[in-house]
């Protein structure tokens, strides 16, 4: 793929958002893997496999609004050596379903791909009843289940391409809408376990570390802290929430302050990972967190409910600088 | 003697000597006994090598192990390792391909929907596996069982054989008290064929097999009664998860002897079970 390309196709996938990130790439995975399957239980034009199922329709299966037997029968088809991708909104696939993903996913350990589009609040005035804040959580305390969390649609490509080619199973969690922000403007190496650091700070001592769609906004918040307030801070972008490779922690601990962001409660994603894995050093950063809090707040728009809850725009910057002062 | 009645009589011997092993801690006897026939037939003489068995209903483990054992899969030693720490066989089966085990069960619930997983694959490779699920009567209070029993009907997956060992009782009680209702209408209504039989009976299981199912998945509603082959036992939720002590194992051993010595008292004609079933819901 020339520049030219790769920049039109990142373009295309922001537009289609990364619910059409996802049908895009199931196709293109499907056409060269006859094992790829995709799953869905009535929430095919929402998960946007309309394509592949009418290219594969030997190995595209609508089970109904019945998630727990959607992922039994993943299950199934992995242990036979298929690679199911079983795609609906996370506040079914992994809340509904949660013990048929321990049983499966993580007891028994098939190769099953559980993908989520609506997760955090991306379901916007569907409701707290359609949200998911709480799916890292549910999951990551079942062994065996690596967790990404891509910050865009190229990156949910890349994340989705490099569930397939993992043998294990892959929780692979996608949020907002179509016209999708765009962190990644070129090609990079996206490899599972390994976060990125996007933007370097030369001054101070303090890192942004995001995941999902708080990186894109960590980065916005970034600019604007270094141009309004004179504070120039590092961005990371944690797109693994399961496992983070030595160098990349050891790059963490030597911050004095890292901030982590997320569109997911404080507890159990994000914030909770990093400490889980710095706490135990002898030395560890000063360690705050921006996410949401633990209750159940009025419905509103996407943008609305990020804003509300200090992940983006103004009142990030906000509480960015209010907790460096904290 | 025929080698059903023997075979049988061996696996409920290694229930019960099994289960008076693990001690005070007890184990799943009632339906460990109620399944034995199930198991023989459909596990020693029907299933061939490439098709696939799960038993749904894990808490069946004790009776699956026994023959896992009669089909050369595990040893004796390996056999009489259950219920043990550091063995290999607890009370739920955890999956274990070297030794047939396809599927982590005893959550119950989940076995069908894996089987469908399994009876899709063989669709797809073209190739002509059969899935044989083993589901308890209890087990079918759980949603899952009817989301996957509704996907099986609705795509006719005519490879995939449900058979519900139902024994008329679940921990609580009765089946028909806890939550009562029509469970072979039920699986009718979600598009499968129906033969409902006397599920302690062999020759009855291997004609069900056999059954023309018009294109649907088929279902053995297999009527059996739990803790059968041992008088004191039958139908006596009691023995449902519990311990048995050695004069209980001795009588109860020893009833097994007399059945295999007196033809007449044949271990699957012995028992009316209407008239069981009858005092089991005028008891009510």
């Amino acid at each position: 793929m020339t520049e030219k390309e790769l920049k039109k196709s990142i373009r295309t996938l922001s537009l289609l958002g990364q619910r059409g990130a996802l049908g895009v790439t199931i196709d293109m995975l499907g056409k060269t893997n006859e094992k790829i399957c995709a799953l869905t239980g009535d929430l095919k034009s929402s998960c946007r496999l309309e394509r592949f199922a009418a290219a594969h329709p030997e190995r595209f299966f609508n089970v109904g609004i019945a998630e727990q037997n959607m992922v039994g029968i993943s299950a199934g088809l992995a242990s036979e050596g298929f690679i199911p991708f079983v795609a609906s909104f996370a506040n079914f696939n992994v809340m509904r379903a949660n013990e048929f993903v321990k049983n499966f996913m993580g007891y028994m350990k098939e190769n099953i791909k559980l993908v989520s589009i609506n997760s955090g609040f991306s379901s916007g005035m569907l409701g707290n009843s359609h949200y998911a804040l709480e799916d890292i959580a549910a999951l990551s305390a079942i062994p065996n289940i690596t967790i990404l969390s891509p910050s865009d649609s190229f990156e949910a490509q890349k994340a989705i391409i490099a569930a397939a080619e993992y043998s294990g199973p892959v929780y692979i969690r996608l949020t907002g809408d179509a016209s999708n922000p765009i962190v990644y403007t070129k090609d990079y190496d996206f490899v599972i376990g390994k976060p990125i650091c996007l933007k370097e700070s030369s001054s101070s001592n303090v890192a942004l570390v995001a995941t999902g769609s708080s990186v894109f906004y960590s980065l916005e918040a970034a600019k604007v802290l270094a141009k309004d307030f004179d504070i120039d801070i590092a961005v990371w972008n944690v797109h693994t929430l399961s496992d983070i490779d030595d160098a990349s922690l050891e790059s963490l601990a030597n911050y004095e302050t890292i901030i982590t962001i997320e569109e997911h409660r404080k507890m159990g994603g994000l914030g909770s990972f990093i400490t889980d894995k710095l706490i135990l050093r002898d030395k560890f950063p000063k360690l705050r967190r921006i996410g949401i809090e633990q209750k159940y707040d009025l419905a509103g728009s996407f943008i609305a409910c990020l804003e509300k809850n200090k992940l983006k725009g103004q009142p990030l910057v906000d509480e960015i600088i209010r907790l460096i002062n904290s | 003697m025929t080698t059903d009645k023997k075979i049988c009589t061996d696996m409920r011997r290694n229930v019960l000597q099994l289960a008076f092993n693990k001690g005070n801690s007890g184990a799943h006897i009632g339906a460990g006994l109620s399944m034995i026939e199930l198991l023989k037939v459909i596990y020693l003489d029907t299933k061939r090598d490439n098709d696939f068995f799960i038993l749904s209903k894990g808490h069946g483990g004790i009776s699956y192990y026994t023959v896992l054992y009669e089909a050369g899969l595990i040893t004796k030693e390996e056999l009489y390792s259950f219920g043990q720490d550091g063995g290999i066989l607890s009370t739920h089966p955890s999956k274990n391909l070297k030794i047939g085990i396809e599927c982590s069960t005893g959550s119950l619930g989940m076995g069908l929907s894996f089987g469908i997983g399994k009876a899709l694959s063989t669709k797809i490779k073209g190739q002509d596996n059969k899935v044989y699920v083993l589901m308890g009567d209890g087990e079918c209070n759980e949603g899952s069982i009817w989301e996957g029993a509704m996907y099986a009907g609705a795509h006719k997956l005519t490879n995939l054989i449900g058979i519900v060992d139902s024994n008329k009782f679940q921990l609580d009680g009765p089946t028909d008290e806890v939550l009562s209702c029509d469970l072979e209408a039920m699986w009718r209504a979600s598009g499968w064929h129906v033969e409902s039989i006397d599920g302690n009976n062999c020759d009855e299981i291997r004609e069900a097999l056999k059954a023309e199912t018009f294109g649907k998945p088929l279902l053995i509603y297999a009527n059996t009664i739990k803790g059968k082959g041992i008088s004191f036992m039958e139908a006596d939720n009691y023995w449902h998860h519990t311990r048995i002590l050695k004069d209980q194992l001795d009588a109860a051993l020893e009833e097994l002897e007399i059945s295999l010595l007196d033809s007449s008292k044949s271990l699957e004609t012995d028992i009316d079970m209407t008239s069981i079933f009858q005092e089991v819901s005028e008891n009510k």
